[in-house]
């Protein structure tokens, strides 16, 4: 016996008859379900009006929030990973590249760009979420590597937006020395005594947080990210119990003393563009 | 009682046969002189085919076998002062991770390396060689000690991977490894690091930054265990045969790739087989890299240590 009782039988609008909202014009929260609008939820950074989830988003978002006029140069931007391993699991590792590349429209997991930021010049590197999981392979050691080398070259701040699960499986012994390049290019921007800022979004995981994800002067954090070397189910499986409630959240991590403040996105460039002029 | 593994079951049966034939004589008085001779002839015949036709996996069982040298067995045969030093100075000392001066014949030296035990307490004591972030605290704390009175380091890198544990997470097992790899790059004194067991990803990587990077020749090195990597991209812990062919993990893959400087060879049948002799090459690789190493003044090291990290890496521009 249901609950409910369908009063009237037979509603069965056929899909094409029923009336949509043209696509892309009403955002739903996935957090507390509440509807905006997609401007609305744009201008707001792509964070809920009402509970301020932060939505997952990839480099073009982060650009148009943080460079002015979403003016910026992007470097190497045709880089696009090899398969020096002739990788193949359940799918060659070329096919899998292959199909990324035309279901996202980008050529890997990151990409980096310099221009201005509140009228300072800055380097970022992105990484999408949205590509093998931003996982870290060649190019995104190799752009990461350039990037810095481009702040260095022309004396601005770094500022890494990381979203990662960790390294790309599929490169092997190559995406683990990626930890090592990109941390000895983070040395020498340390040495010249430039700002290195690290954004760790929702998630950043394994060799990425092992790597220049932890290495900031300043290591922030968006509300609710979660971070960690393990991934949480790794964890539960080596201790065999349930993990603690906010366990390797963004709160967490900056409770521990990782973490130097947790930034909402709509503050993110105003915030980083106060700390750079401190520092000039 | 030694411990074979799978494939070397044919040489097991050749070696059992040939203690049969031996006790026989002594119990007897029969003289089977000729019998043993050609006994040990097959069996040595036999361990070279078999062991010159490793795959990778049989390698990775090499490198975890539970006779291998560890880091103290090394450090026991290869030095002859040891002065152990404990604890990262901030939490506890980390006993999956240990380090100390040592006496490598007329050179003082800094050694580093993760340990494992040899049998069930010593195993959990040791955590399986798997250090948390105090070990790799404690690590560098002895890194910079060593690079304050000037004294090379050499690491031993053995570990199923950096510990996954609730603590380590709270801890900072990542910023732990990340500030090792780029505080590695800038120390001033002579770095060699060597691959003397299992090499897995960022926990091996975190003592793993130096002028030159060695493995030893049935051991792997790479960012994700075979097992693990079968688990997610097969969804399935039954194809790490296959999983360890396509990570292409041995020292030969990784000293084809250019992703380490050399090999070590060991004794035909593994490092396992002789303690002593194994210590002994791997102490002459020490030696004659520090020699080679000692000659470049600390800024050139530096440099070239950074090069040769930011040239590893295959794009398609």
């Amino acid at each position: 016996m249901s609950w409910f009782v369908r009063k009237d039988k037979g509603i069965q609008t056929p899909t094409e008859m029923k009336r949509e909202a043209p696509d892309g014009l009403w955002y739903q929260c996935p957090n507390c379900k509440k509807i905006m609008h997609t401007r609305e939820h744009k201008l707001n950074a792509y964070t809920c009006v009402h509970c301020n989830y932060h939505e997952k988003i990839g480099s073009d978002a982060y650009f148009s929030i943080l460079f002015d006029e979403n003016q910026f140069v992007e470097l190497d931007a045709t880089m696009t990973s090899a398969d020096p391993l002739k990788f193949t699991d359940t799918k060659p590792y070329p096919d899998r590249l292959r199909t990324t590349i035309n279901k996202t429209g980008l050529k890997d997991a990151v990409r980096t760009a310099y221009g201005p930021m509140n009228d300072i010049t800055v380097t970022i590197a992105c990484m999408d979420f949205g590509f093998i999981g931003g996982s870290m392979g060649s190019v995104v050691g190799e752009k990461i590597a350039r990037a810095i080398d481009h702040a260095l070259q022309n004396k601005t701040p770094f500022l890494m937006i990381s979203r990662s699960g960790g390294a790309r499986m599929m490169e092997a012994g190559f995406s683990l020395m990626q930890m090592a390049k990109t941390s000895a290019k983070l040395a020498l921007l340390s040495e010249a005594g430039l700002p290195y800022v690290s954004l760790l979004t929702d998630p950043t995981t394994g060799g990425v947080t092992a790597s220049y994800a932890m290495l900031g002067d300043f290591n922030i954090a968006e509300p609710g990210a979660l971070i960690g070397f393990a991934g949480p189910r790794v964890i539960r499986e080596t201790i065999g119990t349930d993990l603690p409630k906010g366990f390797q959240s963004a709160e967490f991590v900056l409770e521990h003393g990782f973490l130097d403040f947790i930034v909402d996105r709509k503050d993110l460039k105003d915030k980083l563009s106060s700390l750079f002029k401190m520092l000039q | 009682m030694r411990t074979y593994l799978d494939f070397e079951k044919p040489i097991a049966d050749l070696e059992s046969r040939l203690e049969e034939t031996k006790a026989l004589a002594q119990s007897s008085n029969v003289d089977v002189s000729q019998a043993v001779e050609v006994l040990e002839q097959s069996i040595e015949k036999l361990r070279r085919e078999i062991f010159q036709n490793l795959t990778r996996w049989q390698r990775v069982q090499l490198s975890r076998h539970p006779d291998r040298p560890y880091t103290l067995d090394y450090i026991s045969l290869m030095c002859s002062q040891f002065i152990e030093l404990h604890g990262d100075r901030t939490v506890r000392d980390d006993p999956a991770m240990i380090g100390g001066f040592c006496e490598l014949d007329d050179q003082a030296v800094m050694i580093i390396g993760q340990q494992k035990g040899r049998n069930t307490k010593q195993r959990q004591q040791r955590n399986f060689g798997m250090a948390n972030p105090e070990g790799y605290r404690k690590a560098l704390r002895l890194m910079k000690l060593a690079e304050k009175f000037n004294k090379p380091i050499i690491t031993l890198i053995d570990t199923p991977g950096a510990f996954p544990g609730l603590e380590a997470e709270e801890r900072g097992q990542g910023e732990a490894i990340a500030r090792n790899l780029k505080e590695m790059f800038m120390l001033k004194v002579p770095v060699i690091c060597i691959i003397i067991g299992e090499g897995a990803s960022g926990g091996a990587l975190g003592i793993a930054i130096g002028d030159r990077v060695f493995m030893l020749e049935n051991t792997w090195y790479s960012v994700i265990s075979p097992e693990s990597c079968s688990s997610i991209l097969w969804r399935s812990w039954n194809f790490k045969e296959q999983a360890a062919e396509a990570l292409k993990l041995t020292a030969k893959d990784m000293a084809t790739f250019n992703l380490v400087d050399g090999i070590i060879d060991e004794p035909l049948g593994g490092a396992h087989t002789d303690h002593g002799a194994m210590a002994l090459h791997l102490k002459e690789v020490i030696l004659k890299s520090l020699a080679e190493l000692n000659a470049l003044d600390p800024d050139e090291r530096i440099d070239q240590r950074i090069d040769k990290f930011c040239s590893m890496g295959v794009v398609v521009e």
